[in-house]
């Protein structure tokens, strides 16, 4: 270990209910949730009909006609993201050196309600098998391989370091920033600008998700659909969104004054090697990430002042994470409040990750523990502290986020002030 | 903390040969597998050449069960993996779960799989879309897929970056194995010859239009139009250097370093980031120019993109400074399989101390290059550069080592 530490010094997320930190930090701490019936197309046909939908006009956000035409929505997403990170930063990236300079966008689905539209174009409704490209966008091979997310975000903000997109589906939103961690703490970037995007609000999304019944039936409350640990829960309501940050070295980041909202001190991925999308529900493999990003950020589990929870509002999820934590976290467990922001944004697949990181930093920077919303009724299964329906006041030096994804991915990331004692 | 990082087993899928054995002999042979495209009828798409793997049964190489939640990129990766573990002597039912990952690029996932279920979607309606949708088609699906068959719990990755891919998602292997894991399986697989694919692709505007399979991919040559796609792959297994030696195994070689850039916004006037990666990979392996045997090119296959890689190739080596060879003109380009199939040529060649060739091309003079054309050239060979570039201006080296 070279001894590099890396903070984040950069923020800007758009999620559903709110464009912006402030919208999106409000509406968390309020408690308030943004999950309502579907509009972007006619939801009749499908059991869920509930999704988490932002509302985002990329022309408020300075896209140009000729980008909003190339960008899917969840590249348009990234874009305004990434520069809003680098400008709360107060970072100048032309000053600096732009090959140390590396960018990394993690995304589960990259462009496919982009891929959606378009395949219902060129095969005309599904009727042609050879399907016709004269009637393809020109950026369609943007929308297939989404490297271009990373091409997109390099070019918004000037990087010409180490670039790629991480796709590990909905881990995807720790493992990118994971990842620029890397990146920064080995000496191969400086800087990087790093975060993740989603847009899967798409008739195929809703469709392979109802096949599986992953995704709940609740369209009658729309706004209380997402019920993360509450008894009743019966699947996650899907979102949009992006997260960016901006990642810099601690000691250059103190240098120039940088307003540091948390160090990133540790963080690990591993597998479950069991199914694709099934969980077995004692969480060894999550809780040996936990155990590994603890292990790294060179914290005793008792330092763990927050718990950012996966919390999808699956059945089998809300099991399977608690047991984690109790394996990793022991008594501990029960005395750190747990909470899961996607009772209020939803699920945004590989976007949630990143999303999650923003919302421990400023649970960090605010002192408030957001809620999870909805939780009413508790489950015997899930006994911990989930910090039900209001916002906690409470001093949080440091903050453990976890996902869990299909592909069997586990990851945890540990956030916490860099002030902290050492263990 | 800077462990030595081996290669200890390759498995092949590419359309020229499968598995190492048929690969190697058909590369050095100058046989390609590039044709008509058979797996739908091309007569109305405006190019009509691909890279396909002919001799691929994987209902005989798979278990049954496998087969109908997996696109073909999966049953190629699976067995790509196989390969890879049994050329590595690495039962991972004998290792230690959590000191095995998965770390593999793609560009397209299982995009064929995609295309039958919004097919079924829009023609039929969303109550016909597979359960298996939700993860067949992802591009995280071969790392998952993967770990799963192997019982592998170590750290998983997935990596995008369209053809460069395949060495970000190798160097990631080896970050990894640094932070403690033993052995990472890694690489990349890609194939997406399907009409919607092929319409995709059609769309990035760099296809060959040419019907000729030997003058239509023609990295570095005058007539150069276009590449000429392809599917298939390499999956490798990387280690820890003595974690490898306590096994007893003889690896075929050190990933010894890397670098990666992305180029500068198009129209910014800035100069393109190739010869940056080749530099810091160059450093990373502690090597000068002059260590370097043999270079194995990306050839993009278009006027713009090889008088990039033949400037950038000759600013860091000197004109004719190296033998330069692009064995991909017998395979197509694979995407983020094109690279670890390039590594696995690299390492092969250092085994054997000779370069394969470059086919098909008349080498356009402008270019200051020394390519090993139409023979496999004999060398004595100790360390390669393998190159590789991604759409949107991915640039990606890797220095390789013989053991």
């Amino acid at each position: 270990m070279s001894g590099r530490r890396v903070v984040i010094t950069g923020i800007e997320v758009i999620a559903p209910g709110g464009v912006g930190r402030e919208n999106f930090w409000n509406l968390l701490s309020n408690g308030r949730t943004a999950t309502r019936g579907i509009t972007f197309f006619d939801p009749a046909p499908f059991r869920s009909r509930v999704a988490a939908e932002a509302d985002f006009d990329p022309y408020e956000h300075g896209l140009t006609p000729q980008e909003v035409r190339r960008l899917d929505r969840a590249a348009q997403f990234a874009v305004v993201a990434s520069r809003g990170a680098v400008a709360d930063s107060g970072l100048d990236i032309p000053s600096l050196d732009p090959h140390r300079v590396g960018v990394t966008v993690g995304s589960a689905v990259g462009a496919t309600m982009g891929l959606d539209q378009e395949y219902r174009v060129v095969s005309d409704g599904g009727r042609l098998d050879t399907v016709d490209h004269t009637y393809a966008v020109p950026h369609l091979y943007d929308y297939m391989v989404p490297s271009s997310f990373a091409a997109e975000v390099a070019w918004a903000v000037g990087a010409e370091g180490p670039s790629t997109v991480v796709s590990t589906g909905c881990t995807s939103g720790i493992d990118s920033v994971g990842y620029a961690v890397e990146l920064v703490r080995e000496g191969s970037a400086d800087v990087v600008i790093a975060g993740s995007s989603d847009a899967p609000i798409s008739p195929i999304t809703m469709a392979c998700f109802d096949a599986i019944k992953a995704t709940t039936p609740r369209h009658d409350e729309p706004e209380c659909a997402s019920r993360p640990f509450d008894k009743t829960r019966n699947g996650f309501v899907l979102g949009e969104g992006t997260a960016f940050f901006v990642l810099e070295e601690l000691d250059s980041a103190r240098k120039r004054g940088a307003h540091i909202y948390a160090e990133i001190a540790g963080y690990a991925t591993r597998s479950n090697a069991y199914h694709m999308t099934g969980l077995r529900p004692d969480g060894v493999e999550m809780a040996e990430a936990i155990d590994l990003a603890l292990g790294e950020a060179r914290l005793n589990p008792q330092s763990i002042d927050y718990i950012n929870a996966h919390g999808s509002g699956t059945k089998q999820n809300d099991r399977h994470e608690t047991a984690a934590f109790k394996r990793s976290l022991g008594d501990h467990a029960y005395r750190t409040p747990v909470s899961s922001i996607k009772s209020m944004v939803g699920h945004s697949l590989g976007a949630i990750g990143s999303i999650e990181i923003a919302a421990s930093a400023l649970a960090m920077e605010y002192d408030v523990v957001p809620p999870t919303a909805n939780l009413h009724t508790p489950d015997p299964e899930c006994d911990l502290d989930y910090v039900p329906l209001v916002a906690r006041d409470q001093l949080i030096d440091a903050v453990l986020t976890v996902g869990s994804g299909f592909g069997g991915f586990q990851s945890a990331m540990v956030l916490a002030t860099p002030e902290r004692s050492l263990v | 903390m800077t462990a030595s990082v081996v290669v200890t087993g390759l498995g092949v899928v590419s359309p020229n040969g499968m598995g190492v054995k048929d690969y190697w002999a058909a590369t050095l042979g100058g046989k390609h597998g590039i044709g008509r495209i058979t797996r739908f009828d091309p007569t109305g798409y405006p190019a009509r050449l691909a890279g396909q793997i002919e001799d691929f049964d994987a209902e005989e190489l798979l278990p049954s069960r496998l087969l109908p939640q997996t696109d073909r990129v999966t049953r190629l990766a699976l067995v790509a993996a196989d390969w890879a573990l049994a050329d590595a002597g690495a039962d991972p039912a004998h290792l230690p779960e959590f000191d095995m990952g998965v770390i593999t690029a793609s560009a397209a996932g299982g995009f064929e799989f995609g295309q039958g279920e919004l097919q079924a979607l829009w023609s039929q309606g969303s109550q016909y879309v597979s359960a298996y949708q939700s993860f067949a088609w992802f591009y995280a699906v071969n790392s998952g897929q993967i770990s799963i068959r192997n019982g592998m719990k170590g750290p998983s990755g997935v990596v995008v970056s369209e053809g460069a891919g395949g060495l970000d998602a190798v160097a990631q292997a080896r970050r990894q194995i640094r932070r403690g894991t033993p052995l990472i399986v890694t690489g990349g697989v890609d194939a997406s010859i399907c009409p919607w694919g092929w319409v995709a692709q059609l769309a990035c505007g760099r296809l060959t239009t040419s019907d000729e399979p030997d003058h239509a991919y023609l990295p570095f040559d005058r007539d150069a139009n276009g590449y000429v796609p392809g599917e298939g792959g390499a999956i490798l297994i990387a280690e820890d250097a003595d974690a490898a030696r306590a096994r007893g195994v003889r690896p075929y070689g050190e990933v010894a370093g890397y670098g990666a850039t992305i180029d500068p916004r198009p129209g910014s006037g800035r100069e393109p980031n190739l010869a940056k990666a080749i530099e810091t990979a160059l450093a990373d392996a502690d090597v000068n120019a002059a260590d370097i045997d043999v270079v194995f090119a990306d050839g993009a296959g278009d006027p713009a993109g090889d008088l990039a890689e033949a400037r950038a190739v000759s600013t860091v080596f000197g004109d004719r400074g190296v033998p330069v060879t692009v064995p991909k003109t017998m395979t197509g380009r694979l995407y983020s399989g094109g690279a670890p199939l390039d590594l696995a040529a690299a390492f092969l060649a250092l085994r054997d101390g000779v370069i394969p060739p470059t086919v098909h091309i008349d080498p356009c003079a402008d270019y200051p290059l020394d390519l090993v054309l139409g023979e496999p050239r004999p060398a004595e060979l100790r360390t390669a550069l393998v190159l590789a570039r991604g759409a949107g201006g991915f640039n990606s080296a890797m220095v390789v080592r013989a053991a």
